[in-house]
């Protein structure tokens, strides 16, 4: 939902303590950029640019569905991205510091700059921006449900950027080698500025974790209250018998998904768990222990009826976060009327002037 | 965004009274990282007018001093080549390999050429 994706199998688990915190600068992340364009012997036909890893660009022949798979994700993502605006925004006039302001100002704005990023890549597959609000508005299409649950306190803030923009990056990373070009590009943008939205995240935590009792019971909390809904961010099970049904195999089959749900679910704990050890944070799953045999910590089952529950509008922000996304849309209504007629009135003076 | 001038551009739906910003043109955002670079396109966003789209552009790609220049151009006034016409359009260019330094025989121990 937030550009579900991650796995190289034969990838060490990432449990070496000295694994950089900043998800975003990984490897995949470097082959992604370093992408070798084919094209020129590889011809047009979109089956033989999929099979041999190449971008499919905006003007290329594609299967209706590929466009209808990619609109949908590209759509989606790009809701969560200004959805996810709001829970850190209700925080910005409460920050503790100016320097928090001023970071938490930022990094709402990145993530409006990531869903026009988004919205410009989906434009180029022939569908509108507004268009695509308007699903959003009348709640047709969906955001990621993560930003369904409340921030309440500060701490809140720092469980969001370490544990949430964390998922979010483990799933776009991939993303950066998505087949559909407009999409990889995009993405590559926002993991480069993903880079510090999850550390000022973890650093929040850092130093509610070295200060007083109270201190470290809020980040406890806010930590018990998000490490499942993040764990749910990569969507539900999609290996073994779960993969019957889903649509993971079609996304992978057409280089739009790289690794299953399930791949990236268990990368995110791997990654996630010493970055918790090292906060003193204890993670609210009683299974949650390393498994020597599998190189990988096991985990509990995340609640899926909850978070279909959530998905379909009963979480316990649902009704505001679209009342208020609705609300800011409608407000601006007179700002973009102004834009227009002043664009206009220039115009023509522009005419009269010429003429 | 990047390097997709799209078919939505100029076939965008009619402009509607409610909602104006659907009568927006596409901008292509082109960014000169730094003096002595060429711009490059970075993408594109929709705006009202020239003024706009720069300043739009400007908050858009540039929020980590990416660029000390930025152009905008509105996407119906981009003629691109066509894919489809590639290789006879560019097919004029392939035979001409004396146009490389590399095609001259030149004794070894020349100097400076
Ligand atoms: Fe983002
Ligand atoms: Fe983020």
């Amino acid at each position: 939902m937030y550009g579900n994706d991650v796995i190289d199998p034969d990838e060490r688990p990432s449990v070496d303590p000295t694994v950089p915190l900043n998800a975003a600068e990984t490897e995949a992340y470097d082959t992604a950029l370093a992408h070798d364009d084919q094209r020129e012997q590889v011809g047009s036909d979109f089956d033989a640019l999929i099979a041999a890893d190449q971008r499919i660009e905006p003007r290329d022949a594609m299967p209706d569905t590929y466009r209808e798979t990619l609109i949908r994700q590209i759509a989606q993502h790009a809701h969560s991205e200004i959805i996810g605006m709001q829970p850190e925004g209700n925080w910005i006039t409460r920050a503790p510091s100016l320097r928090r302001k001023a970071i938490l100002i930022a990094k709402v704005q990145d993530e409006a700059g990531h869903g026009l990023y988004l919205y410009s890549a989906a434009e180029t597959l022939g569908i509108d921006r507004a268009e695509l609000l308007d699903r959003l508005h009348s709640g047709k299409q969906k955001y990621s449900s993560i930003f369904n649950y409340p921030t309440l306190t500060w701490a809140d803030c720092g469980a969001i950027g370490w544990l949430v923009d964390g998922a979010a990056i483990m799933n776009q990373v991939p993303l950066c080698r998505c087949s559909y070009g407009p999409y990889a590009r995009a993405m590559i943008r926002v993991c480069k500025e993903e880079s510090f939205h999850q550390r000022q995240g973890f650093e929040i935590l850092w130093n509610l974790m070295h200060g007083t009792e109270s201190q470290r019971a809020m980040a406890q909390d806010a930590a018990n209250r998000w490490w499942w809904p993040a764990l749910a961010m990569f969507g539900p099970p999609d290996t073994g018998e779960a993969a019957k049904g889903g649509h993971t195999e079609q996304s992978m089959a057409w280089g739009i998904k790289r690794f299953s749900n399930d791949d990236l679910r268990q990368k995110f704990v791997d990654m996630t768990v010493p970055q918790a050890q090292k906060l003193g944070l204890t993670l609210p799953d009683p299974d949650l222990r390393w498994n020597d045999e599998r190189g990988h910590w096991d985990f509990g089952e995340v609640d899926w009826d909850e978070f279909w529950r959530v998905l379909r509008g009963d979480g316990p922000c649902n009704a505001e976060r679209i009342e208020h996304r609705r609300r800011a849309h409608e407000d601006g209504a007179w700002v973009r009327e102004a834009a227009t007629a002043y664009a206009a009135k220039q115009a023509s003076k522009h005419k009269e002037s010429a003429a | 965004m990047s390097g997709d001038t799209t078919t939505t551009g100029a076939g965008a739906p009619a402009a509607s009274p409610d909602t104006p910003e659907r009568s927006w043109p596409l901008w292509e955002v082109f960014v000169r990282g730094k003096r002595g670079l060429s711009h490059v396109h970075v993408g594109s966003l929709h705006a009202p007018d020239a003024e706009m789209a720069l300043r739009n552009g400007r908050d858009l790609y540039t929020r980590r001093q990416e660029g000390v220049s930025i152009w905008v151009v509105r996407a119906d006034d981009i003629t691109a080549s066509s894919p489809d016409e590639k290789d006879s359009f560019f097919d004029p260019a392939a035979d001409k390999i004396y146009r490389h330094p590399t095609f001259y025989d030149v004794p070894e121990d020349v100097e400076y050429l």
